[in-house]
């Protein structure tokens, strides 16, 4: 009998262990069939592999198998995808798209399509014009172009299925993020809130590229597509018209708010969880109000586009803290009971466990040093903001952190079912800030800002973190000389992989963060890594190598560090980086001797 | 008086009439003052001659000018230009600072960038900034570079000095690491 009690309780003990690790949901996170589809590789957005040939045992074997030039030089950031033996990958500007046969010896171009954007759109877009990659469903590849188009590929062929128009670049509105694709509708938002780009969610019907419902992020509710359905879980998102009326006359038809980055999906909620962007323009003097809906997250029907929950991460946002990076859905127990949340790294420099049946804020922890806030009252939702750090125009406002870049940018975090600890590539960064005048002229930068960035404590600009989001602290760090930009993965065999700047494409031991093997690709690394098993079954993992984008374009652009403001700040900090580091885009893939 | 005095004293003169001549504005300037002429190529390679009058003296009547170049600062500001270029560094845009011209540095090729714009993502302004305000950004812009008078150049712009990232690296970690 007392036998019995011991198993019993042995049993209750594993139980418990078991349900304090937190698990990404089925529904949204489908088991491992070796491809790769969608470039955060599930709904759930875990960019977690259940591939285990290449482990922490072999892996200091691993070396390149495939390799291809980009044919472009600007910022790499699109992950590769892999569908039955052929890789799929998008470029920087003009955003060509590669299917790579691997059944052919060495892999071979099996088509490249060529988009043909407006090369004047170049000048729109913020931060090189970078490309997300491609999403396959179907048979087909769906992907945006920097002129602000939506195509549909098909996957055999490279034949163009359809294409949309489905903004003005000529107003800002520009495309680099990737779409996803929930029920048959192509989802697409556009970048330009440094432009006064009035941001917006569009479904595109996967069929045929029409437009099915547009979400816009500011204005009033039924442009917001806020109705009978918005429950919000804060008394300060109810009321009418939030979207006109926190804002100057008519300042929300300029006000930003896009929708540039991560989508996450929970097929069970039928919900899509988006962020939304900074406020235009980044001087927050000409902007009175909390600037509804910028800078938040929002939980919609993706059948209908309608809100369902908001919460504003930073209210009337002061920095440039644009909140589109993922949002990792998981289910875990929380206080004891289970609770269904989704965990982002925000760039304000918290991160937030968030009830995503509600939207009620249950955590929210610093990850970086931060002298922009004090915290966040979790009674009220709201970010304290530290106001000896408020700008006024033409005043000098110092030590700000994190940075406008923030904690950490768009570059996608990966989380471990194994562990249950979130993966994360981030900066260490502060700033001096100065507000300066600005008025609005359509197709002009309306920023109204001189940022200068630096490092932050321990002069390390970057970091690459494991953190336990039940704990809720960093389980250990490697730092980073410059800051991250690439994404993350995370295996089944324990191992995390991630590049940076300088071109350094590193597996890390999961548990314990120990660099288990690194490789030195020929530019600096701003792509999503992924895994995929090749048509000879064997296991690969495959990264685009092309330096730029934000602080990756003081190289690629060719800008000059002489002047501290250039690429908005980055220009204080890279003048090594600049020496240093070499332009050029290349597609790797690595597997183990055979 | 020595020789050597009377030098100075010429020195001293000489230097005078170049202060003079870098706040000279000529308030009765004819309103005919416009865009440049069509020969103006972006490149140095022109087929046959080029008519080289017209960028000499809008370079001494702006570009050598500090209140042209001074003006220029402001609207380079208000137009929105450091949005792309930053304060010479490049952003979106290629910077000024540096000695590579794209489109060619000379003061009407600059103009004619701003008020043509440039296939690649540079918009262009002709019709919506003055011809005479485009000359002014134009000789702010090529100033950045070194090129202009360094008696007519603005000042820099030092308010701003913030730690460079050597600086910051040799810097000790500052109390308080984490907030949590």
């Amino acid at each position: 009998m007392r036998h019995l009690l011991y198993v019993l309780l042995a049993l209750c003990a594993s139980e418990a262990a078991l349900a304090a690790t937190p698990v990404a949901p089925r529904a949204a996170s489908p088991d491992e069939d070796g491809d790769w589809r969608m470039p955060a590789r599930d709904y759930a957005n875990t960019r977690y592999s259940g591939l285990t040939q290449i482990n922490r045992d072999n892996v200091k074997s691993l070396q390149p198998t495939y390799s291809f030039s980009t044919e472009t030089n600007k910022g790499q950031e699109s992950p590769v995808l892999a569908v039955k033996g052929t890789l799929y990958f998008t470029t920087s500007y003009p955003n060509y798209l590669f299917a790579i046969d691997l059944t052919k010896p060495g892999g071979a171009v099996k088509w490249k399509f060529d988009p043909k954007p407006d090369a004047s759109a170049q000048g729109e877009a913020c931060c090189q014009p970078v490309n997300r990659g491609p999403v396959y469903d179907k048979g087909t590849l769906y992907y945006n172009t920097v002129d602000a188009h939506t195509f549909a590929i098909d996957a055999e062929t490279g034949a163009v299925k359809w294409k949309t128009k489905v903004g003005d670049f000529t107003r800002g509105e520009t495309f680099t993020m990737a779409p996803i694709v929930v029920n048959g509708k192509v989802l697409v938002g556009n970048s330009g809130a440094e432009f006064g780009a009035r941001g917006w969610l569009v479904a595109l019907d996967a069929n045929d590229g029409k437009e099915l419902w547009r979400a816009f992020q500011t204005g009033p509710d039924k442009d917001v597509l806020i109705g009978p359905d918005f429950k919000p879980f804060y008394p300060q998102y109810k009321g009418t018209d939030l979207g006109v009326k926190e804002w100057p006359p008519d300042h929300w038809k300029i006000g930003g708010g896009t929708v540039w980055g991560w989508i996450s999906y929970d097929p069970e909620q039928n919900l899509i969880y988006h962020g939304t962007s900074n406020p235009s323009p980044w001087n927050h003097v000409v902007r009175p109000g909390e600037n509804f809906w910028t800078e938040g997250i929002f939980a919609r029907n993706p059948d209908t586009g309608q809100a369902r929950w908001f919460y504003q991460y930073s209210p009337h946002g002061l920095w440039d803290h644009s909140a589109v990076n993922e949002s990792i859905l998981l289910d875990v127990e929380w206080q004891g009971r289970p609770r269904k949340v989704l965990v982002h790294p925000e760039r304000n420099g918290y991160m937030y466990v968030i009830d995503r049946t509600t939207g009620e804020v249950l955590s929210a922890d610093g990850y970086v040093h931060i002298t922009a806030h004090r915290g966040v009252d979790l009674k009220t939702g709201r970010l304290i903001s530290n106001p000896d750090k408020t700008p006024a125009e033409n005043k000098v406002i110092r030590d700000v952190c994190p940075n406008s870049p923030g904690a950490k940018d768009w570059n996608p975090s990966a989380f471990s079912k194994q562990t249950g600890w979130l993966y994360v590539p981030h900066s260490n960064l502060c700033m001096d800030w100065e507000a300066i005048p600005v008025s609005y002229i359509k197709g002009t930068p309306y920023i109204g800002a001189k940022p200068r960035f630096f490092p932050g404590p321990g002069g390390n600009a970057g970091e690459f973190m494991a953190w336990d989001p039940i704990a809720r602290k960093k389980m250990w760090t490697i730092p980073e000389r410059w800051p991250l930009w690439s994404g993350a993965l995370a295996t089944a065999s324990g191992l995390v992989f991630y590049g940076n700047l300088e071109g350094w494409f590193k597996a890390v031991d999961a548990q314990t963060g120990q660099v288990l093997w690194q490789f030195k690709t020929t530019s600096g690394i701003v792509g999503q890594p992924t895994t995929f098993t090749g048509p000879d079954g064997k296991q690969y993992v495959a990264i685009l190598s092309g330096i730029g984008g934000w602080p990756g374009g003081m190289v690629s652009g060719k800008l000059d560090p002489r002047d501290p403001t250039a690429a908005k700040g980055f220009g204080n900090m890279t003048q090594e980086l600049v020496k240093t580091a070499s332009i050029g885009g290349t597609m790797y893939v690595f597997g183990l001797p055979k | 008086m020595s020789s050597a005095c009377r030098n100075s004293l010429a020195l001293c003169v000489l230097l005078a009439l170049a202060a003079c001549q870098r706040e000279q504005r000529d308030l009765q300037k004819p309103a005919e003052q416009s865009a440049p002429p069509a020969q103006t190529a972006v490149n140095t390679l022109v087929g046959g001659q080029t008519d080289l009058a017209m960028r000499a003296r809008q370079q001494k009547d702006f570009g050598e000018n500090a209140y042209q170049i001074s003006q220029g600062l402001t609207l380079y500001g208000a137009f929105n230009c450091y949005g792309c270029h930053a304060w010479g560094g490049g952003d979106i845009g290629p910077p000024l600072m540096d000695e590579q011209w794209i489109y060619g540095g000379e003061i009407d090729q600059i103009y004619q960038s701003i008020a043509q714009g440039r296939a690649n993502g540079m918009p262009a302004f002709a019709g919506k900034i003055s011809p005479d305000q485009i000359w002014q950004i134009s000789a702010f812009v090529r100033s950045m570079q070194g090129a202009a008078d360094k008696a007519a150049s603005p000042g820099r712009d030092d308010h701003l000095r913030t730690p460079n990232a050597q600086e910051a690296h040799s810097a000790p970690p500052r109390a308080g690491e984490r907030e949590d």
